[in-house]
């Protein structure tokens, strides 16, 4: 039998702010144990949570931005159980019922599909929560049968978003956990950084006979921690299930967990042992009310999203397919591209710089574009000297690499280390005299027919010049005297 | 009892008047009044912990203050005392719990802070009902508080520490948490004044949580002026808690004053009714007689769900447990209190809170972990709520022609020690006129307005609608007046 599965995935991301969303404590991750805290996020007795403001305004980029409507009253739910990492005994989240809403219903996020085209994957709904605490057994300082408790994390916001079954393969899963990393981290609601957890999902997985219309049964995938491991775990659980169903089986809902370095699921629970969170509306806290002038405000803020950036560099700009994806990735690298053509250079140009050059220093040294030493104005200042002809495509490459360095102008670089280039025909005159009366046999066959050895010529007068010699004027001159 | 103590017998006017004068210091005071709660308290056991060092390091601080003419606070030199359910920074906070008993908050609630800024003296933490629960402050892991009228009667719960020890002469004015009675009860019971504000008028940081849509810290006072000097401290907007209102606060002392010439006071029929004790009646009855006669007019008005038992008890047991039960989570035994070792986590977690919480307390987490159920929480939780919304709409409706109301605080005066402890469902109907209050979420008094033919003490309610306070207290300051008991 051929079955498809149906995917759902809850992803639960950290918003970008410095304080926690209940307390006044830093929400930086790190920090020795338990010395991002006080009496509210420690749930002292008699503490008592005010939500920060903040939070909601970056839930409230993230909601708009993914088409969802923000609900103009909202309520926190405590969500009630045990556990050493949950200082108070429950987590404040919110929740969808008949009569509480979450911040934000409905939208959707768009994924590229198999044959080029896209797909909508609707959400459900975006809404607050407040992180738990760490539990610790394993490190050097935790004596065997004992476990520790950081409360750090305690109270960092989080959002979660939750999608519709909308998505039909691992492949569609993980497209979708990209483009919601990039509308994240576009809308400066995340900053998107994996290594810190601070995107983890779970992933509702079913499968049910092609033309069955009816849910299978699903099996729920907590927190994991990639992309990549989300698309192995799914994939996974669907063979599981495939292997289930062929041989006689019955899909069992459960709660599993994916161990990434064996690439196999465990069994958390099942649903007879699955808890009652006996939620109920938080009474240390009013209801959120968002008025419409707020939601403008809010909608205003948000940035050109990366779809719509991706078909106005199409429309506006000289550059492939594949640059249009380069340059669009991350807002900073389309803003600095952006400046480049805006302090004169030709995008096509600026294009190649920035995939090329710009984006090798990137990636070796694992900094961000905000974090180099050339300006957008550099560069496109570097580009010119090339234009002029001051400087060939090859030196500027050095001198690029110099201003990273240096953070020095182009110009400085060249006139410091004399790179302008030789363009002055008496000077390369006497140069290529001497190349001919060093290399008389290449001469020969070059006047015989052999044209291939004007790249000799030219490797020679480089360097000869030291790569400083205008290559236009110079193979011109060549082909005069060598003719 | 009270004769004891020469200072205890001032108002907090007084001494902080004599303080400015210096007719005494605040040493004197201080040291006095520790000294007779070191003599009384074995017998009321209204202390849960003494803190003369605090006091005294208190008191020398505002001598030092008047010795310099430093301006001094409202409350300068004036001898307090805190139910051991808000938090005192350094000072163990109980909830008179054996989960708590060795709790130590490294933080002040917002109304122990505002004390100290107004140069108060902290003598120490008053015995209640276990987390607040409770009708006689006998659910206490300290033991009974007694009544200091009748040392064989409860002092009614859950402050019964706070109204002893102003009975007593302990302090001169005190603080407790109502959640459905719980300040006037045991004000009505040992013949002081208490004061239940509205929801929202005092901030609840630092009070350890029972029910947080229903608890508020209320004074405790010999006086009504006291209660009202004492209101005006700790009341106001406080930004570390949501729920506390952006109100201004007035001038809670003149209100006083103001008389009641003009009011119209209401008579809840439901809280005359069957059950009601006669010579409470006629206590109460004598304390209406006296606003009528200094101007007020009384009116009969009806309260069809706040007022009928049925309704406004079984609503409350649901929500302040279902409440309880979230609020009480925490008590874990894993980062404070008490912990009973075992070898897994479950079977700690299950042994703490076993031995950790009384009778009183885990019968209150079942009942509140089970209204808030998955597949019972419709049935409960939810219909509570929307009995809440027509309770409120009870009182709306009565204030709208009505400017006060008054009531008996319980069917009968202080019952004898023990007398309830095997029958909850006895002891959850003596907060019949009071619990549907808290629901509504409006503010109330119990004022003394007579003597029982036992000789008890018994408590007028004066309840108005919502930061009415001023109102209640003008009604409240007459009846006093004119009593004069």
């Amino acid at each position: 039998m051929t079955y498809e599965s149906v995917i759902g995935l809850e992803v639960h991301a950290q918003l970008a702010t410095t304080t926690k969303i209940f307390c006044g404590c830093s929400a930086e991750f790190g920090g020795d144990p338990n010395t991002h805290v006080c009496p509210v996020c420690l749930g002292l007795p008699g503490a008592l949570p005010v939500l920060n403001q903040n939070v909601v305004e970056l839930a409230m980029h993230i909601a708009l931005a993914a088409g969802c409507t923000i609900q103009p009253r909202s309520r926190f739910l405590r969500k009630n159980y045990f556990y050493p990492d949950l200082p108070k005994g429950y987590q404040i989240s919110q929740f969808q019922s008949n009569e509480e809403m979450p911040l934000a219903t409905g939208g959707g996020v768009d994924v590229p599909t198999e044959d080029g085209g896209t797909k909508t994957i609707r959400l459900t709904r975006i809404h607050m929560e407040e992180d738990a605490g760490k539990s610790i057994h394993q490190e050097a300082f935790v004596a065997a049968g004992e476990s520790l408790v950081d409360v750090n994390r305690c109270g960092v916001p989080l959002i979660e978003i939750v999608s519709e079954p909308d998505l039909s393969t691992s492949e569609e899963a993980f497209h979708y956990l990209t483009s919601l990393h990039q509308l994240l981290v576009y809308t400066g609601v995340s900053e998107g950084d994996m290594e810190k957890g601070h995107m983890r999902i779970d992933a509702n997985v079913s499968i049910r006979p092609v033309g069955e219309t009816r849910l299978g049964t699903k099996v729920e995938i907590k927190n994991v921690n990639s992309f990549r491991n989300c698309q192995r775990a799914i994939e996974s659980e669907i063979q599981r299930q495939i292997d289930l169903l062929e041989t006689g089986g019955e899909i069992e809902q459960a709660t599993m967990l994916y161990d990434p370095d064996r690439n196999i699921l465990r069994a958390m629970r099942t649903k007879e042992e699955s808890d009652d969170y006996r939620y109920f509306p938080d009474p240390d806290l009013v209801p959120l009310v968002v008025d419409h002038a707020w939601v403008e405000r809010v909608q205003n803020q948000i940035p050109e999203l990366p779809e719509a950036k991706r078909a106005r560099f199409a429309e506006d700009y000289d550059m492939s397919a594949d640059q249009i994806e380069v340059l669009t990735a991350g807002r900073d690298v389309a803003d600095y591209f952006e400046a480049t053509v805006a302090a004169g250079v030709q995008s096509r140009i600026a294009a190649n710089w920035i995939q090329g050059d710009v984006m090798r220093v990137l990636n070796d040294r694992k900094v961000a574009i905000g974090d180099l030493r050339v300006s957008a104005e550099s560069l496109a200042e570097l580009i010119g000297l090339v234009d002029k002809g001051d400087i060939s495509t090859s030196i500027a490459r050095t001198v690029f690499d110099d201003m990273v360095e240096t953070g020095d102008s182009p110009a400085a670089i060249v006139e410091k280390k004399g790179l302008v280039q030789i363009s002055d025909a008496g000077e390369l005159d006497g140069v290529i005299d001497q190349i001919i009366v060093d290399n008389p046999e290449e001469v020969e066959r070059f006047k015989g027919g052999d044209q291939k050895l004007m790249g000799f010529f030219m490797g020679q007068l480089m360097r000869a010049t030291k790569g400083q010699a205008n290559p236009q004027k110079a193979s011109q001159l060549l082909r005069e005297k060598l003719g | 009892m009270a004769d004891d103590s020469v200072f205890s017998a001032q108002t907090a006017r007084g001494l902080v008047h004599g303080i400015r004068r210096g007719a005494h210091t605040a040493r004197e005071i201080t040291e006095e009044i520790l000294a007779h709660v070191q003599n009384t308290n074995p017998d009321i056991n209204a202390f849960i912990t003494i803190d003369e060092e605090g006091a005294l390091t208190a008191a020398d601080a505002v001598d030092q203050k008047a010795a310099e003419d430093q301006a001094l606070g409202p409350l300068a030199g004036v001898p307090i005392a805190l139910k051991d359910v808000l938090c005192t920074k350094g000072l163990r906070t109980t909830c008179a719990s054996r989960i708590l008993d060795n709790f130590i908050p490294p933080y002040d609630a917002t109304v122990v802070t505002r004390l100290r800024q107004a140069d108060a003296i902290i003598l120490g933490k008053l015995n209640m009902d276990e987390f607040a629960m409770g009708s006689s402050s006998e659910n206490s892991h300290f033991g009974a508080v007694k009544n200091p009228r009748d040392q064989t009667r409860v002092t009614g719960g859950s402050s019964g520490g706070s109204a002893a020890a102003v009975a007593a002469g302990q302090a001169l004015m005190t603080l407790g948490s109502d959640t459905g009675g719980s300040v006037r009860l045991p004000a009505s019971f040992c013949g002081v004044v208490g004061l239940k504000p509205t929801y929202g008028r005092v901030s609840r940081y630092g009070l350890i949580a029972y029910a947080s849509s229903l608890d508020q810290i209320g004074p405790f006072a010999r006086t009504v002026e006291d209660a009202a000097t004492l209101l005006g401290v700790i009341a106001g907007h406080d930004p570390r808690d949501s729920t506390s209102a952006h109100v201004s606060v007035p001038d809670y002392l003149l209100a006083c004053q103001r008389g009641v010439d003009g009011l119209t006071i209401g008579l809840p029929t439901e809280f005359f009714g069957e059950g009601l004790q006669s010579d409470v009646r006629d206590a109460v009855m004598q304390g209406v007689e006296i606003l009528e006669k200094n101007g007020a007019s009384i009116r009969e008005v009806s309260l069809p769900t706040a007022g009928h038992p049925a309704f406004a008890i079984a609503a409350y047991y649901i929500i302040a447990t279902a409440e309880a039960s979230s609020n009480l989570s925490r008590y874990d035994g894993v980062k404070y209190g008490f912990r009973d070792e075992a070898e897994s986590l479950i079977d700690m977690y299950v042994q703490t809170r076993s031995k950790g919480f009384g009778a009183e307390v885990k019968r209150r987490i079942m009942l509140g972990t089970y209204a808030l159920s998955a597949g019972y929480y419709d049935a409960y939780y939810r219909k509570a709520q929307q009995v809440r919304t027509l309770i409120r709409r009870d009182f709306d409706r009565a204030f709208e022609s009505c400017d006060l109301l008054a009531s008996p605080v319980s069917p009968t005066p202080a019952f004898k020690l023990g007398e309830k402890l095997d029958d909850p469902l006895q002891m959850y109907l003596s907060d019949i006129y009071t619990v549907s209050v808290n629901l509504a979420g409006i503010p109330g008094i119990s004022v003394p307005c007579g003597i029982s033919a036992e000789g008890l003490p018994i408590g007028l309610q004066l309840l108005g609608n919502a930061f009415a306070e001023e109102t209640i207290l003008s009604a409240a300051a007459v009846v006093e007046r004119e009593l004069a008991l």
